[in-house]
């Protein structure tokens, strides 16, 4: 269990070779291509960071928005003063403090009542922050300026899902990994084995909700003007629900499955179709629970299994991109 | 001998009803209590009250000096206090090796890494599943998931061993292996308290026995003499000519 194994190895070098082939990206194409990619990082990072939570607890939040924007709103606070690095730090720990408080107080409720708590969250952080900028400031907005171009965020989002998949992965390997398959698997078993079931539930909001904030942070110089509506958009949350569902949730690179389809798809929907966005993603979701409750990693484990030949891992592992 | 467990008028009210009503009783070190009584009466109310699955209306529960009663159910594990369950649960998604780990991790000793697999491989065997360290739970029968259980409950070492109808739906030849292995663990000095039907099982395992019936305590005491007490014959037939 504390050792290397030869699967582990074989995915981390996998894992670095396609980031590292990600980051030459930029330097072939710096328009539409980049715009995508970008997209398609800032999704990995958080239906990754939202997985790290919800994959295991089976809780799911709508919360990302509230990180999200907290981060964002961050940046457009502290831009003129601090300097970048210092705010994602910043960004980091208030979406694990807000995560935290949060989940003290909700993480108690359980199925719906925590979807429906964390949809008025991220409202209610929305609301909060308009009203504080209506009635404190002349703007309703922020302005970033920064020096960064759409190469630098991509690379900063990158890094950023190095970061989630080598802390998913410390996290698998650790008590509080083990921790959280008994919990999944049975409550009360985990409870009487002697796991403080509250305490490890918060743990891992507050890691997933820190970086969902530093997710934010980093696309703030991409906004240029944040606001409450674009900051605090519920469509992220929905859109990574989707996604993480689509792709699966049973392992940590599985939601990379879901996000690169998907948000190919809503590009092109977005493209074609501006006016009815909303409607496709509500079919989207339909679908995804409909007819792939379990992901397409699920869907794949069922075929190989069906077929009775090879181990899940080993297609699964070939289906990495 | 000093009392490890210590119950005092511990009692549980659900609404109107008073599953468990002022019970009192003490387990000593290495004893072997059987918790007896009929149906309803509040046996696993009483193990839910010790290991925290449910907190006492009013009373104290000690294990060793350290207040039990209110405290949380992984507090009270990670004191000693390991249990099995009246319907056996085990965790479908982990190996059978990993269900026994699960026990060794988070509890009362805490072990990690080879450590805990290597104490999880000898209880597999010492409960007779050896070499099943791989096998998918869903495969196994119904008394190999009572042995995994049980692996679970021991990996934690713990003080005291709350056995809830372990010996329940075991057919005769497996009933025998159950009261054989329980007798090892009894004699290798564990202090265990088991809720039990099966009678045989009672008088060949046990130096003593507390019988509940209606919430209440009605004896305790040596087995053969509070099997023959009066009222503890008529909680059990019913009526008061039994």
């Amino acid at each position: 269990m504390n050792a290397f194994t030869a699967r582990e190895l074989r995915t981390a070098v996998i894992g670095a070779a396609a980031l590292a082939a990600a980051a030459l990206i930029p330097l072939a194409d710096d328009g539409y291509y980049l715009s995508l990619a970008v997209n398609i990082a800032l999704y990995a990072v958080l239906c990754t960071a939202w997985t790290l939570f919800s994959g295991p607890t089976h809780y799911i939040s709508l919360a990302t928005a509230a990180f999200f924007g907290i981060g964002t709103y961050t940046v457009g606070l502290g831009i003129d003063t601090l300097p970048f690095p210092l705010l994602l730090a910043i960004a980091a720990i208030a979406g694990g403090l807000i995560a935290g408080l949060v989940g003290v107080a909700t993480l108690r409720l359980s199925g719906v009542y925590f979807v429906i708590f964390t949809l008025g969250l991220a409202e209610l952080v929305r609301q909060i922050v308009t009203w504080l900028q209506t009635n404190f400031t002349n703007a309703v907005g922020l302005y970033v300026f920064t020096d960064f171009t759409e190469a630098h965020i991509f690379w900063m989002l990158l890094g950023l899902a190095a970061l989630v998949y080598v802390t998913g992965w410390l996290i698998n390997r650790s008590r509080l990994g083990f921790a959280m398959r008994i919990i999944g698997n049975d409550e009360t078993v985990a409870r009487h084995a002697g796991i403080d079931v509250a305490r490890s539930k918060v743990i891992l909001f507050m890691i997933s909700g820190a970086f969902i904030g530093i997710t934010g942070a980093v696309l703030a110089p991409r906004f240029a003007y944040v606001e409450p509506p674009s900051a605090f958009n519920p469509l992220i949350s929905f859109q990574v629900v989707i996604m993480a569902l689509l792709g699966g949730t049973s392992r940590l690179w599985a939601p990379l499955l879901g996000v690169i389809p998907f948000t190919i798809l809503f590009d092109q929907v977005s493209a074609h179709f501006p006016n009815h966005t909303s409607l496709m993603i509500g079919i989207a979701f339909m679908a995804v629970v409909y007819v792939l409750p379990r992901g397409v990693t699920g869907l794949v484990e069922d075929l190989v299994r069906t077929r009775g030949s090879g181990r899940p891992a080993t297609v699964a592992e070939r289906a990495q991109p | 001998m000093t009392a490890l467990l210590s119950v005092h008028n511990a009692r549980k009210v659900f609404g109107g009803l008073v599953a468990v009503n002022d019970v009192s009783f003490d387990v000593s070190r290495g004893e072997l209590v059987g918790l007896i009584g009929p149906n309803g009466s509040g046996k696993t109310t009483m193990l839910n009250l010790i290991t925290g699955a449910l907190k006492p209306t009013s009373g104290t529960i000690m294990l060793d000096g350290t207040v039990l009663s209110s405290r949380p159910a992984h507090f009270i594990a990670r004191q000693g206090v390991a249990r099995t369950f009246q319907l056996v649960r085990v965790l479908p998604s982990l190996s059978a090796i990993e269900n026994v780990v699960a026990g060794a991790v988070f509890g009362h000793a805490r072990h990690w890494g080879a450590d805990a697999y290597a104490l999880a491989e000898d209880l597999l065997h010492r409960v007779g599943l050896g070499g099943r360290a791989d096998a998918p739970i869903a495969s196994m029968t119904y008394i190999d998931q009572k042995r995994l259980e049980l692996a679970r409950a021991l990996a934690s070492d713990p003080r005291l061993l709350l056995l809830d109808e372990w010996l329940a739906g075991l057919n005769p030849s497996e009933l025998k292996i159950g009261i054989s292995l329980i007798a090892d663990l009894r004699d290798e000095g564990r202090t265990i308290v088991m809720v039990e039907h099966v009678m045989d099982a009672i008088r060949s395992l046990c130096d003593r026995c507390v019988v509940m019936s209606s919430g209440t305590k009605i004896a305790d005491g040596n087995v053969t003499e509070v099997l023959t007490q009066k009222d503890v014959v008529a909680a059990y037939l019913g009526g008061e000519d039994a």
